[in-house]
């Protein structure tokens, strides 16, 4: 047990977007010093696949910056998803924003905890060869023994 | 200007990168060495004030020319 400060998350979405927060807070934490978990949950387990492809959607997002005015229906059509992700990476990329994965990497470098949820594991029929090495299984136990040390807990 | 140790170019990167960066370059220095670090994220200026004071690093001086900031941390 050491006296470090604690950060404790719980990351439930898959987007690219949503991915940041996550990742951003728990690299950023371990910098400063905190000892950091993070469960993954539900689409939250899409972070964790080696080979990443997590895509944004203007759907359901009418938040969302956008080039030029698509209409909705149009936002539905085959390859707008694939082409706005794409689209989102490069604007990232120019403007010096880390990729998920470069993210991902500096996590596991600062040795966040990585926690799979077992059940939600199960229940999509992930093969655990598909995430990265560093990943542990866990169920809400396992999140509450970390968590209920934590001096932040985060549910994103 | 202060003199300093070791050098950590971040222009062009933005947030939480500069920090990581400086984080892991600190990592590799001996207590009381200085490093710099040239950002061009203007978020970085409250960030690594915040750095420094949750880490115990001292942020011995900021500052800017142009578009680009210079920060010198002291390695606790």
């Amino acid at each position: 047990m050491s006296d470090e400060k604690k950060l404790a998350i719980i990351a439930t979405k898959g987007s690219l977007d949503w991915a940041y927060p996550p990742l951003i807070l728990a690299s950023t934490a371990s910098a400063l010093g905190y000892e950091t978990e993070i469960f993954f949950t539900f689409y939250g387990l899409a972070m964790l696949k080696k080979k990443l492809n997590l895509q944004v959607s203007p759907l359901g997002n009418p938040a969302m910056p956008m080039p030029m005015p698509v209409p909705v229906i149009m936002q539905a059509m085959p390859g707008m998803q694939s082409m706005m992700s794409s689209m989102m990476k490069k604007t990232m990329k120019k403007k010096g924003v880390a990729s998920v994965e470069e993210l991902r990497d500096l996590c596991v470098e600062a040795e966040v905890r990585m926690v799979a949820c077992q059940m939600t594991v199960d229940l999509f029929e992930f093969d655990t060869k598909d995430f990265i090495d560093e990943v542990e299984y866990g169920g809400a136990a396992t999140f509450f023994e970390f968590a209920g040390k934590s001096d932040i807990c985060l549910y994103i | 200007m202060a003199d300093y140790n070791e050098e950590l170019d971040a222009s062009g990167l933005n947030c939480p990168l500069p920090i990581l960066r400086a984080k892991k370059k600190l990592n590799t220095m001996e207590s009381g060495q200085v490093l710099r670090i040239i950002a061009t994220d203007p978020g970085s200026v409250k960030d690594f004030d915040a750095f420094a004071k949750q880490t115990g690093n001292t942020l011995l001086e900021t500052t800017e020319e142009g578009d680009k900031y210079a920060f010198f941390i002291q390695k606790k």
